[in-house]
């Protein structure tokens, strides 16, 4: 596994009070509020257009707020460029450069700030990246031409190797056949194991049982529960959140 | 049907004696022609990325009137360039007119649109894939834009090619700002033209033949590359 990122804490946990987003004039989030602490494995659920990646990449960074205020543990706002080297983000779709799978994943060191730098470690810490998550055979191979799964640990290994203190992960496992499902929650569950904080959407239910400490259910932009995911699973508190986990209307 | 086979046949034998003549017609064409895309790669590459990356007021516009300029008739250009450099011109005090950097000045600006509007286009379509997987990563400014360009790199020889494809076909323009003075500035386009009036027939198809050779090979190469990226890089 690659290095653990029990260091000092420079993002969690990050808190985010009052957020909404809107986008043509549109809201897709409303008075979010939450906290992701050190160490936790969260997943966010919720149907279709609920706003689950939008809050995923407010979380990242990637989205800024339309009002409220999303911040680290710091009280710098999660859109800062200096924050950027403390966590990673996994996409649903990943996005491989055309080159080798061995070169993706060290494009992703190289965009690290100094301080985070391996220097001639580099390539050493992209082969322990790509041996965390099976794919250390095939890191010649073009990436672009591997199968979705092989792509997914790919995107996987490049977020690791940037030693993350927090992985956020839009359904991963979304388009993946249940076998490269299964891999990457391997994987999900190794960096976990090493103490990467885990924030993660899904419409898979049973990887979320599996993966899940805590549930954070969205609703057409709201957060309609947050709560532990034994309680969750066993007997959901809102009416959108039963909706959902038995599939039909109470 | 006579005379067509006379001049197929003469212009065959000029191409295998390499007539001098031919080959210094087909020399200069080609001087002229990547000397001008070269420019215009640089100047169209730059502008199509900026564009591609970027986000301002009237935008659309700018798009808009980009890609209408990929249609400019080759002779308004010619007119324009001529204007600029005649004697009584802004620009005439440098005495380029009729040489052939006042052809490869035409060709440029022929060019360039057409190479800033489909890399802007091939650029923006890779944005659009990369932009939040480079954000993420923390990459920003000119280092996502080298990634994108050395991304994009296949895409982006195949718009040059096109480019030269166009340069090298091009008559207009070039006859109206290079005189097509013999020796100096007479391409294969301006010379073809030529010579069908005098009647050497002969000559002309020679160069005719040279000329679609050479549009054919820059297209086979286009696509040859094309083709190998997609097998080597997907």
């Amino acid at each position: 596994m690659v290095e653990s990122p029990k260091m000092i804490a420079n993002l969690l946990p990050v808190t985010v009070r009052d957020v909404s987003v809107i986008a043509n004039q549109k809201t897709i989030l409303r008075d979010i509020n939450l906290e992701i602490a050190c160490g936790t494995r969260t997943v966010i659920l919720g149907a279709n257009g609920a706003g689950k990646s939008t809050l995923l990449r407010v979380l990242h960074g990637l989205v800024k707020p339309s009002s409220g205020v999303a911040t680290s543990v710091r009280g710098a706002p999660l859109g800062d460029v200096q924050l950027r080297a403390h966590d990673a983000m996994l996409f649903q779709r990943p996005v491989m450069l055309r080159t080798s799978a061995f070169n993706n994943v060290l494009y992703a060191t190289q965009h690290l700030s100094p301080t985070k730098r391996n220097g001639d470690g580099e390539p050493q810490a992209v082969w322990e990246a790509l041996r965390a998550v099976g794919l250390e055979g095939i890191a010649d191979r073009p990436a672009r031409v591997l199968s979705g799964g092989e792509q997914q640990r790919i995107a996987f290994a490049r977020a690791l190797v940037r030693r993350p203190e927090v992985l956020y992960l839009d359904e991963p496992t979304a388009s993946l056949d249940p076998r490269s499902a299964r891999q990457i929650e391997d994987c999900i569950q190794c960096a976990a194991s090493s103490g990467v904080t885990i924030v993660m959407s899904t419409h898979h239910l049973a990887l979320a049982k599996r993966v899940a400490e805590s549930i954070i259910f969205l609703h057409e932009g709201r957060i309609t529960e947050a709560t532990p995911a034994q309680v969750f699973f066993l007997q959901p508190q809102s009416t959108e959140g039963r909706e959902f986990l038995y599939g039909e209307a109470i | 049907m006579n005379s067509l086979t006379d001049a197929f046949v003469g212009a065959l034998q000029l191409i295998l004696n390499a007539d001098a003549t031919l080959l210094s017609i087909i020399g200069l064409s080609l001087q002229v022609s990547v000397s001008a895309v070269a420019l215009a790669s640089v100047l169209g590459l730059v502008l199509g990325s900026l564009i591609a990356v970027s986000r301002f007021p009237g935008r659309s516009l700018v798009i808009a009137i980009l890609n209408a300029t990929m249609g400019l008739p080759p002779v308004v250009i010619g007119l324009l360039v001529y204007m600029l450099l005649s004697r009584a011109g802004p620009l005439g005090s440098y005495g380029l007119l009729f040489t052939p950097t006042a052809m490869v000045i035409a060709q440029v600006i022929l060019i360039s649109p057409i190479i800033a509007a489909l890399s802007r286009q091939t650029i923006e379509d890779a944005w659009r894939d990369y932009r939040e997987q480079l954000a993420s990563l923390g990459v920003r400014g000119v280092s996502a834009a080298r990634t994108l360009l050395w991304d994009s790199r296949f895409s982006l020889v195949t718009i040059t090619l096109a480019g030269l494809g166009r340069a090298c076909a091009e008559v207009g323009a070039v006859m109206i700002v290079g005189g097509n003075i013999d020796g100096v500035t007479r391409v294969m386009t301006t010379a073809i033209a030529l010579e069908t009036t005098k009647g050497d027939l002969p000559l002309a198809m020679s160069l005719g033949i040279v000329l679609v050779l050479i549009v054919l090979a820059i297209n086979i190469l286009a696509q040859s590359l094309k083709s190998f990226a997609e097998r080597r890089y997907g």
